[in-house]
């Protein structure tokens, strides 16, 4: 038990998430974690359900996605070691906006996302440092998600007459 | 040699008193489809002689005779005395009349200009190569160069992030390059397919979960400006300091040698004491609007 507890708080440490958290706030943290393996293949989450965890990646991938009609699962984004997965617990109506399916074996740590959101109300310098995290985790994703609008890498020649040429 | 980032010495080509402007006519060996709108040319001098030597990040000035004259990396190994390589993108008529070229067919190159990958300073660091779209072509040399080294250099990282997975440039190099035990291979797309299990997102993605030496890497950045902007800037947050960090400009370069001004970019001609510049040098004119 106590090494578990060991492991989960060294797992914790070395999260980007947790970087700069006060001693008393890491504990509510580790409060709230415990550590999940899931199979490739595994969805954490489905967009609509209640949003009551979230997870931070130990080791593995877990990918965002969106179900379409006759095309299956859209991939959004991959998130990696370290990525921060499921940012909704936080905000309302704390229902999942996405899919997220595990892309290969993962280790996690689950953080029961409906005790923190209470320990936040009550407790707004910890509720500040969560929001904070999460801010951040949410810009990342914006300038990311505009990046990909911006469509950089297109031709910008594209739909004109370009590519025409066959090469053997 | 070529002159190093940054320094606003002649190129080679100048000082060797050769003119610049002539054109040394080249055979097309082989022309290779890499995807829907890229294509790759194989070219040995029609004299039969050797390929100028270049050092990786140098460009050539590429010639269609009756069409026009465009600058284009040099993608080939620098180390290789084979023929010269040039990975080229159709974005307008003289590109599109090169796809068109058959074996035989001659085109007219002038060069290399240009400086240079800092190869020499890297020498004993981590090389963390960060590449987007077809701006991994300039950066094949460096891989090509540090895998012939290895021993001379640390661990080696390629962060390539491309627009979606059947525009992914050197596929099969990639695979044979993330294969070898030394060399740390990721790719990400902005956009994903069904059968693409691979990573979805973008560059900068890459770098922030990037196993990086900040203190001991060399960054090298080629794509479009605005990713080699927020690439320069996701490195600098990770703690690299901006004098390990380089980027290679594009702009349309037509003399080569820094003569007419037409790829003048405020106070720098990237054709001569360009294109491959340090980050501290070049980063107060990125994102400038009107330079």
């Amino acid at each position: 038990m106590a090494d578990t507890l060991e492991n989960l708080k060294s797992d914790l440490l070395q999260a980007p998430f947790c970087e700069g958290l006060s001693k008393e706030h890491l504990e509510i943290l580790l409060g709230c974690a415990h550590e999940e393996r899931i199979l490739k293949g595994r969805f954490l989450f489905h967009e609509g359900a209640t949003a009551d965890e979230f997870y931070i990646i130990v080791s593995g991938r877990v990918g965002l996605e969106l179900d379409c009609p006759n095309r299956g699962g859209l991939g959004i984004q991959t998130c990696g070691a370290g990525d921060v997965v499921g940012t909704s617990w936080v905000i309302a109506p704390f229902l999942w906006r996405f899919d997220a399916k595990v892309l290969e074996d993962s280790r996690l740590l689950s953080m029961d996302a409906a005790i923190l959101r209470e320990r936040c109300r009550v407790d707004p310098v910890f509720g500040y440092a969560m929001l904070e995290r999460i801010a951040q985790v949410k810009a990342e994703r914006l300038d990311a998600a505009r990046l990909q609008l911006l469509d950089l890498y297109g031709n910008p020649e594209e739909g004109k007459h370009v590519a025409r040429t066959r090469i053997k | 040699m070529s002159p190093e980032p940054g320094s606003s010495s002649r190129t080679d080509r100048t000082r060797a008193a050769l003119d610049p402007m002539v054109p040394r006519i080249y055979s097309v060996e082989r022309i290779r489809r890499n995807n829907h709108d890229t294509f790759t040319l194989k070219l040995n001098p029609a004299d039969g002689g050797k390929p100028d030597p270049f050092s990786a990040g140098q460009f050539n000035m590429l010639y269609i005779f009756g069409v026009g004259e465009i600058p284009v990396s040099i993608s080939g190994d620098p180390a290789g005395d084979g023929a010269l390589m040039h990975t080229i993108r159709e974005v307008g008529t003289v590109t599109r009349a090169m796809a068109r070229l058959k074996p035989g067919n001659s085109i007219g190159v002038r060069g290399p200009f240009g400086s240079h990958w800092p190869l020499e300073t890297a020498v004993g660091s981590d090389v963390v190569i960060v590449a987007g779209g077809i701006g991994l072509a300039p950066l094949r040399p460096v891989i090509y160069q540090v895998t012939a080294n290895r021993s001379r250099y640390g661990r080696m990282i390629l962060l390539y992030g491309a627009r979606a997975p059947k525009e992914i440039l050197y596929r099969r190099q990639l695979k044979a390059w993330g294969g070898a035990f030394d060399m740390d291979v990721h790719v990400t797309v902005d956009r994903g397919e069904r059968d693409w299990n691979g990573e979805i997102g973008v560059v900068t993605g890459l770098i922030r979960r990037a196993p990086l030496d900040r203190r001991g890497a060399i960054a090298l950045i080629c794509g479009p400006e605005i990713m080699m902007r927020f690439s320069a800037q996701e490195l600098l947050r990770r703690g690299m300091d901006k004098d390990r960090i380089y980027v290679s400009m594009e702009r349309n370069m037509k003399c080569g040698v820094g003569l007419c001004g037409h790829c003048q970019y405020g106070t720098r001609i990237i054709c001569r004491d360009g294109p491959v510049y340090r980050y501290d040098d070049i980063e107060p004119l990125l994102g400038r609007r009107e330079v």
